[in-house]
This record gives structure tokens, sequence and C-alpha cells, in this order.
């Protein structure tokens, strides 16, 4: 069985990084930022890879990174999705990075570490792990084609392309990138298109995007957990000041129980996210289970805590000036994102040897 | 000898000498168990001389798999729950040094079966409502009341009993705890039959029961307190066990989808996987408070456990009805039974059904267990009260 726990330099980081998001990037910031043309905070970016080097922590020494594993990135993952915060981690200190360490790549890799450059996975953000598809033509060491919907498309420096025999990279300045107006303004996604734009390959056959795809699928389940943390605790605070009828609303039953099940469904969370991330970590041959079981649960409880906080919020939830829509926007896009929970649950099925009827 | 708690290496040691001393072939089972009991390898995070020797909590399962292997012979402790899940920590936590040295020995071995003597007519969720009369005579007391839904009291020896020894105090500081002799005058157990058609509970009747003061826990007045140490334990115990991923009712029914293709619905194919998952969250959940408890750092995660574990049951069990169609519509005995164990797997889908509708019920109702949580886990202010600083004696019944 994994470590399910946290350890000491676990700890440690999250209170770094919580620190540092507490004052470069508190949600009214984000909130500001949302209607803004930059498509994510390069400053907030810089200072996560600089001081803790956020961004390659499951990279090799050698390699330029950190030298730590997926473990402690997914505990990177859950605090900035705790704080909705516009940075392409997930995108590219995950996706990109794990595809380009499965491929073997030592170069540009090393570079996305650093935090020097940033790289994305040009699939549409939705895409389930075992269906990476080939969008793209190849032809003599050029790609022409259409890829909708990339996560963090504009803040990309380089695009990772799957095509039929494999992935290149492609200079961004090369690519088509046309931006989205995103249900989830703080990881914007771009359509990308590609007319003959030069390419390298930096990967054979499909294993390296479906390595990025999988690491992508089990540490989005931290940053779930993260999100849903940040809502249960918001929503707490909330029902313990707001009073009406004489009583703070926390002392109904109505909102009482229904935060107790929450609570309870995040605890589940909390260690569905953990064991995905330790079986990335180490490789384990649970992994694929592991991940599908994590996307499937942790993604529905984000969206329930998000929901949940808007609805206790009441009118004032509602509102743009309320930091509750930055996590139902997140939670609800994460939960589609690299496959619907009933993607990931049918995935599973076949995994566990329980066929569709 | 040293005095440091045994590590791993150490335990699968004195196990392979016990062994070596013991055949578990060749002894007789109950002279095995307590030997066992008496070299500190019962329990083994109790402390030495009570079946224990301080080790960590987590190297229990390794020297049960030890003992297993061995072909040694087992306490049941599926008879015994409350004994071992209960009355043992209640004991531990409250009990004098003589009281645990009395009982906890033939509890754990399972010669002496335990129940708990909690709810009464007009006490259930509120426990502290509870009336049955203790009243002092010299180093004895008298106890009068009636308890209901005691589970397994038919095959009791000892019970742990909540009485009111004084109602001019509010209700939760008037209560002390005992240790009551089942097989005492005065006591007199009845079936209750459940809905499942047998008989696990019962309705207790004490009229002028004797119980010596050497057996009472705790202080006189302190029975809320004691009482708290065997209700935190009842929950971890009912939702804690380790399980490997797939077993219980899921493993049923996921056996059922493989071996019975022309059961499979769309539908049902969804409602399967969606509560596979959900089984499966919880259970990592269940393995990651195993986790914290052996690293020394519980939390409160264990009050969601009995709460999850009680939807789920039900709801898996639902789903294996439906799956089954008119064959689920076969209940198999509706005998009126006085059973001496609970068992969800060789009873049929039917009585799986029924019988985990008791789930939400027993150990603390869920709506209960979510004020709890809501309360003690989140902080969230109290339910207004109109019973706090009232007399027990003047509460509305
Ligand atoms: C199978 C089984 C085995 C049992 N075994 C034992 C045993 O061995 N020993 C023992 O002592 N007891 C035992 N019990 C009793 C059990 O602990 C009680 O039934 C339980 O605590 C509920 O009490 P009650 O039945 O009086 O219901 P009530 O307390 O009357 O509850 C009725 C309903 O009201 C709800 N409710 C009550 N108070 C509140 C509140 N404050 N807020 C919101 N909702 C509330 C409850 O959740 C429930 O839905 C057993 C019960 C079952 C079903």
């Amino acid at each position: 069985m994994t470590d399910l726990l946290y350890g000491e330099i676990e700890s440690d980081l999250r209170g770094g990084v919580r620190d540092l998001l507490a004052g470069k990037a508190p949600w009214t910031g984000v909130l500001a930022g949302v209607e803004k043309d930059d498509p994510f905070d390069a400053d907030l970016w810089h200072a996560l890879a600089g001081r803790f080097g956020a961004a390659g922590l499951a990279v090799p020494e050698e390699l330029g990174g950190a030298g730590a594993s997926w473990r402690e990135a997914a505990v990177v993952a859950e605090e900035i999705g705790r704080a909705v915060a516009p940075v392409p981690f997930l995108t590219s200190a995950v996706m990109a990075t794990a595809a380009l360490l499965a491929a073997g790549e030592s170069d540009l890799v090393g570079d996305l570490a650093e935090g020097e450059r940033i790289a994305v996975l040009a699939v549409p953000f939705g895409t389930p792990p075992g269906e990476p598809p080939a969008r793209v033509r190849v032809a003599g060491g050029a790609l022409t084609g259409e890829v909708p919907g990339v996560a963090d498309g504009l803040a990309a420096d380089v695009l990772l392309v799957p095509a039929a025999d494999g992935l290149y990279a492609v200079d961004a300045a090369d690519a088509g990138r046309a931006p989205v107006t995103s249900l989830d303004m703080t990881r914007r996604l771009a359509d990308t298109a590609f007319d003959g734009a030069p390419a390298r390959r930096v990967a054979d056959g499909p294993g390296a995007v479906r390595a990025g795809l999988l690491t992508g699928a089990a540490l989005l389940a931290s940053e779930q957990l993260g999100i849903a943390e940040g809502c249960l605790d918001a929503t707490v605070a909330h029902v313990k000041t707001r009073y009406q009828f004489g009583r703070p609303i926390g002392s109904y039953q109505a909102l009482k129980h229904r935060l107790a099940d929450l609570w309870t469904a995040i605890t589940q969370a909390r260690a569905v996210a953990r064991h995905a991330a330790a079986c990335a970590a180490a490789g384990d041959p649970d992994l694929e289970i592991a991940v599908a079981v994590a996307q499937a649960h942790c993604s529905a409880v984000a969206v329930k805590a998000a929901e949940e906080c808007v609805q206790m919020h009441g009118g004032i939830g509602f509102t743009w000036e309320h930091s509750a829509h930055l996590y139902l926007k997140r939670a609800k896009s994460a939960a589609i994102a690299l496959g619907t929970p009933d993607r990931h649950r049918a995935a599973l099925a076949a995994l566990v040897d329980l066929p569709p009827a | 000898m040293s005095t440091a708690p045994p590590d791993a290496d150490e335990l699968s040691r004195r196990v392979a000498a016990f062994l070596a001393e013991h055949d578990p072939a060749a002894t007789d089972r109950l002279k095995f168990l307590r030997a066992r009991f008496d070299a500190g390898l019962a329990w083994v995070h109790y402390p030495r001389g009570l079946g224990g020797c301080d080790a960590p909590r987590a190297l229990q399962r390794d020297v049960d798999r030890l003992f297993a292997k061995a072909g040694a012979p087992t306490n049941r402790p599926e008879r015994n729950g409350i004994g071992l899940g209960m009355a043992a920590p209640t004991l531990l936590a409250a009990g004098t040094d003589e009281q645990r040295a009395r009982f906890l020995r033939p509890l754990w071995t399972g010669e002496d079966i335990w129940c708990q003597l909690f709810s009464e007519p007009g006490a259930g969720s509120d426990l502290a409502a509870l009336g049955t009369r203790a009243v002092r005579d010299g180093d004895r007391w008298i106890v009068n009341g009636q308890k209901v839904w005691t589970s397994m009291a038919h095959e009791a020896r000892w019970g742990l009993l909540v009485t009111r020894t004084d109602p001019d105090v509010p209700k939760h500081r008037g209560m002390t705890y005992f240790v009551l002799d089942m097989t005492a005058p005065g006591v007199e157990v009845r079936p209750l039959r459940q809905l499942t058609g047998e008989a696990e509970f019962n309705e207790v009747f004490l009229t002028d029961v004797e119980i010596p003061d050497a057996h009472r826990l705790g202080e006189v007045g302190d029975g809320w307190r004691v009482s708290t140490h065997t209700l935190m334990n009842e929950r971890v115990s009912i939702g804690g066990a380790a399980v490997p991923r797939e077993s219980g009712m899921i493993g049923v029914v996921a056996g059922l989808w493989r071996d019975r293709p022309e059961l499979r619905t769309p539908g049902l194919h969804g409602e399967l996987m969606r509560l596979w998952v959900e089984v499966e969250a919880a259970r990592l959940a269940g393995e990651r408070l195993r986790q914290s408890l052996a690293a020394g750092r519980p939390g409160p995660e264990g009050s969601g456990t009995k709460l999850a574990f009680a939807k789920l049951n039900q709801e898996v069990s639902g789903l294996e009805l439906e799956m089954l169609g008119t064959d689920g519509l076969r209940y198999d005995d509706w005998t009126m039974r006085r059973p001496s164990e609970v068992d969800f797997t060789r009873r049929s889908p039917g009585y799986r059904y029924l019988r985990a509708k008791g789930n939400s019920i027993e150990g603390g109702t869920s709506e209960i267990l979510r004020g709890i949580i809501a309360e003690r886990v989140l902080g969230l202010p109290g339910e207004i009260r109109v019973d706090k600083d009232v007399p027990w004696k003047d509460l509305p019944k």
C-alpha cells in the first residue's frame, strides 16, 4: 500500500507555497486578473519556480530539476487549487514535463524545470488519458492541422503536438493561437493551428503523450482536493458569522449536515488523491486504476464543494465580487479536463473487469 | 530484558518462539488462546500483563498474519464485537487494575461475550436522558429499569451498563457506569424480532438487580465521560477494519456482474461503477486513517468512516437486489432465531438489503454523526438546547 500521509518536507513545502500564494495571489488579485489580457500570472509563476523549484519538482537534479517526486508536486497542486492560482503548473510542470521525461528528452525539460520556458501538450483539455488524439499531419518535418481548446496555449513558449508517429515540439511563434473566452479564466484555453509549422520530434509512438495525460490526471486530483478544501473553509467561515433569524446560519442542521457530508467526501478525496500521486511518483502498477478512481471521485467532490459554497453564501455567492465563482468555474472545468468522471468510470470498468452491458 | 517496545522483527521472533512452545495443532484451543494472551501477543498495543507488550498498534496485523499462517485458532472476533471493540478499550481507559486483570483475559479469548446496555425506550440518540435507576446500598447498588436494542444480550456474560444515580442534577452529570453480570438474579433478556426476521437484539429488564460497587467503572456521577470512551470506539470499530480492494458487499455485486452477463443493463453499469468508485474512496480513506493512527497522528477522519460505510452498504445492497430482478425477491429465511453473530456475506441479498438499514441507526444515527462532525470537527455552533441546565427529573419525557 502506498503512503497516504504527508511527510515533514511536504508539509514545509505546503507552508511556503501557501504563504507565497497568499502574498502574491490573493483572490482579489486573481479576480482582477481574469479581466486582463495576460493569459497567466508570470510574476507569480517565476516566484513559485524560483523559490520552491515548483516547476521542476519531479525532474531529476541532473536535468535541472529539484529531484523530488510527483508526491511533492501534488502538494503544490493542492495549494494552487486552494488559491485558484493562474499559473501553468498542471500544464507545463506536470503534463508537458511528464511527457518529456517519459520520452527521455533532456534539453527542453531543464528549461521547463527552471521556469524559464513554458510548454504545454497540444491536446483539447478534455482529452482523457486513454485516448490521445493525433489531429495533426506530419510532412517533411512540418506539422499541419488544428487543435482546439489547448489549456494554457497562450502561456506556452513551446507546444508539444501529438501526431501519428510521435510527439513534436513546435515553437509557439510558428503556430496560430487564438484566445478562447474560457469558462475558467484562471486557466485559459487557446485554439491552435499549424500550417506547415517546423517541428522537432521529441518522442516516438504514443507513450510520452499518454504519460503526460496520465500524470496530469493524477495530479489534477490534488488540485481538485485543494479547490474543495478552499471552498469548505470559506463556507464554514461564512456560516459561522452570518446571522439570520437571530442565529448564525451555521447552527441550522440543513446546512450543518450538508457541510458534514462535504467534509467526509473531502477526507476521502484526500486519500484518493494521495494514492494517485504516490502511484505516479513510484511508477506503481496501480497507477491507471488509481487515476481513474481519483478523477471520478475528486472531480465530483470539487464541483460539489464549489456549488455548496455558492449556495450557502446566498446572494453574495452569486456576485462577480465574491470568490465563489472563481472556484465554481475552476472546479467545473477541472472536472471536464482530462476526461469527465463518466469517461474515467468507463476506463475503470475495463481495468477492473466490469464490462459494460 | 529490555523495556523498549518491541519492533516488527522482535515481535515476529516472539511469535515464532511462542509457536515453537505451543503447537497449534496439538494444543487445546482455549489453552492456546490463554497462553497467547499471557505471552503479550493478543492485542500487542495493550500494556504488558494485559495481553499486550506496548508495541505499535500497526504491528497487530503482522502478528495476526503470523498466527494465521501457523494455523493457530482465532478468538472468533466476529462473535464478540462489542467486547473487543468497545468493552476492552473502556476497561483499559476507565477500569481499575483489578477490573482489568479480571475481565480482559476471558474477554479476549472469547470465553466471555459482552453486550452494551445503553439505549432505553426513552433514550436513544439522547443517551444522556436515560432513566434506569441505580441506588447505592452500602458496597452494592440496586438497579431497576429497562434497556432496549441490546445486541447479543442473549449470548453475553457481561454488560456495559449506564444508569441514573442522581436525578436531581442536569442529565449529563447524574450518570454512573457499571459492568453488569448478565447471569445475576433480576436480569431478564427477551428477544426483539427485527425486520430481517431474526433477533440479534433484545429488551433487557432489570428488577432489583444487585451490582457490587467493585463493578463500577469510573467515579459515581462520571458515567457520561466513561460512555464517551465506549462510543468513540464503537464508531471506529464499526467503520475501521482493514479491507482489501473490492471486499465486502461491493465484491459480491462485482462478482455477480462478472458471472451473470444476462443481468447487465447500461443503467446498472453506471450505478455499479459510481458505487465501486465511492467504495474504493471510502476504503482508501480508511487506510489513510489507519496509517495516521499508526504514525501516532490520529485525526478526526474516523467520524466520517461510519457515516460513509452506512450509506454505501445501503446503496450497494439495494443495487444488488435490483440487479437480480425476480431472483432478488427470494428471501432466505424469515424464521425467528437468535443468532450469535451478524454475517452479511452468507445470507441472501434481501437480508443484506434489509440488515444494512440498521447501519445508519446502530452506533449513533447518521444524523447524529453529521451533527458531531459539524460541531466537533468543523466547529459550527451547537444546537439550541432546552435540556442543558434542567435537572433530569424535570425534563419532558
Ligand atoms: C441493529 C441495531 C443494533 C443496536 N444495538 C444496540 C446495542 O447493542 N446497545 C445499545 O445500547 N443500543 C443499540 N442499538 C440502539 C441504537 O443505538 C439506537 O437505536 C440509536 O441510538 C437511535 O436511537 P432511537 O432508536 O431511540 O432513535 P431516536 O433517537 O428516537 O431517533 C429517531 C430519528 O430521529 C433522528 N434524531 C434524533 N435526534 C436528532 C437530532 N438531535 N437531530 C437530528 N435528528 C435527530 C435520528 O437520527 C433518527 O432518524 C441498536 C440499534 C440497532 C438498529
